[in-house]
């Protein structure tokens, strides 16, 4: 593991939104978290990309400009076109205007969007703006991109094609820290944490902690233990 | 009586054609699968299905009747948005839906929707509302359940509850269908129907539409060259752990796309995901 986070801790007021959670970003391969909705999934991703200091734990990542993120909901300008976001983000981050319009043309055929680039972000459809998002992303070359639920109510024809976009860059040498409420989408990734109201329930390589059986099995008798042991703690407090 | 029929439905709107001569069954006891891409037309088929939206060809019927405000009153829908007023408790729903369909079920079926029974529904987190949408949906006892995307958002957990809650609903004899453009979901119901460009283009069991289809799986410990060697070949790959997976491709052109590289190559059976993706590229091909 070169980036992610070990024994990580985020309160926001007195709630532990991560108690104790670590995880690794391996350079060249795809880490997943998995959990559902108020998991705490966005706060670990916000904590590995700056935006959210930690109160415990320690944060391993490259320099803010070398990584590449993608928020839940998409940073897409209603008004601008997709051609226009890239110049944009090119520009921020100072890149040469004739190697990125290049790179930006291999993406955006990669993600099936090199006849969307006079379109305004406002007119393009949910998948059409996940799949921007993630180009703006990698535009830099990042060696670390972070994606916040980028196939969530995403079709799976767009589904396929943010996949081969994130295959890609891992492909190329980047580390992919993504997330998602999908256990079979776990299945594709190199290590998988799922996370439970902030705890790490399960982790390491999908097909080493599943042992032959359905990833889905074992996170879900995992989250029963834990609710019976939530039990039993309710009761030793009353 | 077969709860859902649908015949050679067809939808237009201005010079689109939303659904396309579409057909489909729901049998009582049984959970049917929609699944398309966003555009396929699923929810245009849907309200059609509902009586929200009259076709332009062919017919619907509802336990039997054409959709009609008496046969609204069999049907349970949740839609995507889960439809529930977020400033009343669950509870308060189900006494309203007590006085508009004349039942009067107060009961809650499961211990956390107890616990929460006080708070406004807009305050419960996601896999509760859901649960409490299907509460909701479900009280009047409806022959036919129609869902949109039923689990989006939730854990495993909070969705294999909601799915235990679906099959028991298809056990007491109601007719379900589930709207779905997540194929791990769609593979829980007893039968599926593709939908792509507003057709129906496949259908039937998720096994029986999986069966005599094939994906190539490639192992190198060089995996990056392996993805660039097979991109470069034109190759729909993708990541599947520490593999990777081709799909519609034979055996001998991975092998002769991955060249000299060391690399195990192997048939293994078709994901219903991969299934899908075929179907469609090809309707969209023709």
């Amino acid at each position: 593991m070169t980036w992610g986070v070990d024994n990580l801790t985020v309160r926001y007021g007195g709630q532990l939104a991560l108690d104790g959670v670590s995880v690794g970003v391996t350079p060249g391969s795809v880490t997943a978290v998995v959990g559902g909705d108020g998991a705490g999934k966005s706060t670990l991703l916000r904590v590995v990309t700056g935006l959210v200091p930690p109160d415990g734990g320690q944060v391993h990542r490259p320099a803010r400009s070398r990584i590449g993120a993608m928020a839940e909901v998409p940073g897409v300008w209603a008004d601008l076109t997709v051609d226009e976001h890239l110049a944009f983000v090119a520009d921020a981050y100072g890149l040469d205007p004739a190697a990125a319009d290049d790179r930006a043309t291999r993406l955006l055929r990669r993600a099936d969007l090199i006849d969307a680039r006079h379109r305004q972000g406002g007119a393009l459809s949910g998948g059409m703006r996940q799949k921007l998002a993630v180009v703006l992303a990698l535009l830099h070359e990042p060696e670390l991109l972070v994606l916040d639920e980028p196939t969530t109510g995403v079709d799976p024809v767009s589904r396929a094609e943010l996949w081969r976009l994130i295959g890609h860059a891992a492909a190329g040498g980047t580390g992919v820290l993504l997330s998602t409420t999908y256990l079979d989408e776990a299945e594709r990734v190199a290590e998988v944490l799922v996370l439970d109201r902030g705890r790490g329930l399960l982790r390491g390589d999908p097909g080493e902690i599943t042992d032959g059986r359905r990833l889905e099995e074992v996170v879900i008798e995992r989250q029963q233990e834990a609710e019976r042991e939530r039990g039993r703690n309710r009761e030793v407090a009353a | 009586m077969t709860a859902i029929t649908a015949r050679q439905v067809t939808k237009t709107f201005g010079a689109v054609v939303a659904v396309d001569r579409a057909s489909l069954d729901v049998e009582p006891g049984e959970v049917v699968g929609l699944v398309g891409a966003n555009g396929a037309g699923k929810t245009t088929l849907i309200k059609v299905i509902l009586g929200l939206l009259a076709p332009d060809g062919g017919t619907v019927a509802l336990a039997g009747a054409p959709p009609s405000r008496r046969t609204r009153r069999r049907v349970g829908y949740v839609p995507q948005g889960l439809g529930l007023w977020t400033d009343l408790t669950l509870p308060e729903h189900l006494s309203l839906s007590g006085d508009v369909y004349g039942h009067d079920r107060r009961d809650l079926r499961d211990a956390a929707l107890e616990a929460s029974a006080a708070e406004v529904v807009g305050a419960l987190p996601l896999g509760l509302r859901r649960r409490a949408a299907f509460e909701v949906a479900l009280a009047h006892d409806p022959d036919v359940v129609i869902l949109d995307e039923p689990t989006s958002g939730v854990d495993p957990l909070a969705r294999s509850r909601l799915w235990e809650t679906i099959r028991s609903v298809a056990d007491h004899g109601a007719g379900v269908l589930v709207s779905t453009h997540y194929l791990d979901e769609a593979s829980r119901c007893d039968r599926i129907v593709l939908l792509a460009d507003g057709k129906v283009v496949a259908h039937g069991a998720a096994d029986a539409l999986a069966a005599d289809r094939h994906a190539v799986q490639v192992a190198s410990d060089q995996w990056e060259q392996a993805w660039q060697r097979l991109e470069a070949a034109d190759l729909a790959v993708l990541p599947a752990g520490r593999r990777l997976r081709v799909s519609g491709a034979r055996v001998d052109e991975v092998r002769a796309a991955l060249g000299d590289l060391d690399a195990e190559v192997t048939l293994a059976p078709a994901t219903l995901e991969e299934v899908f993706l075929e179907v469609t590229a090809r309707s969209g091909d023709g």
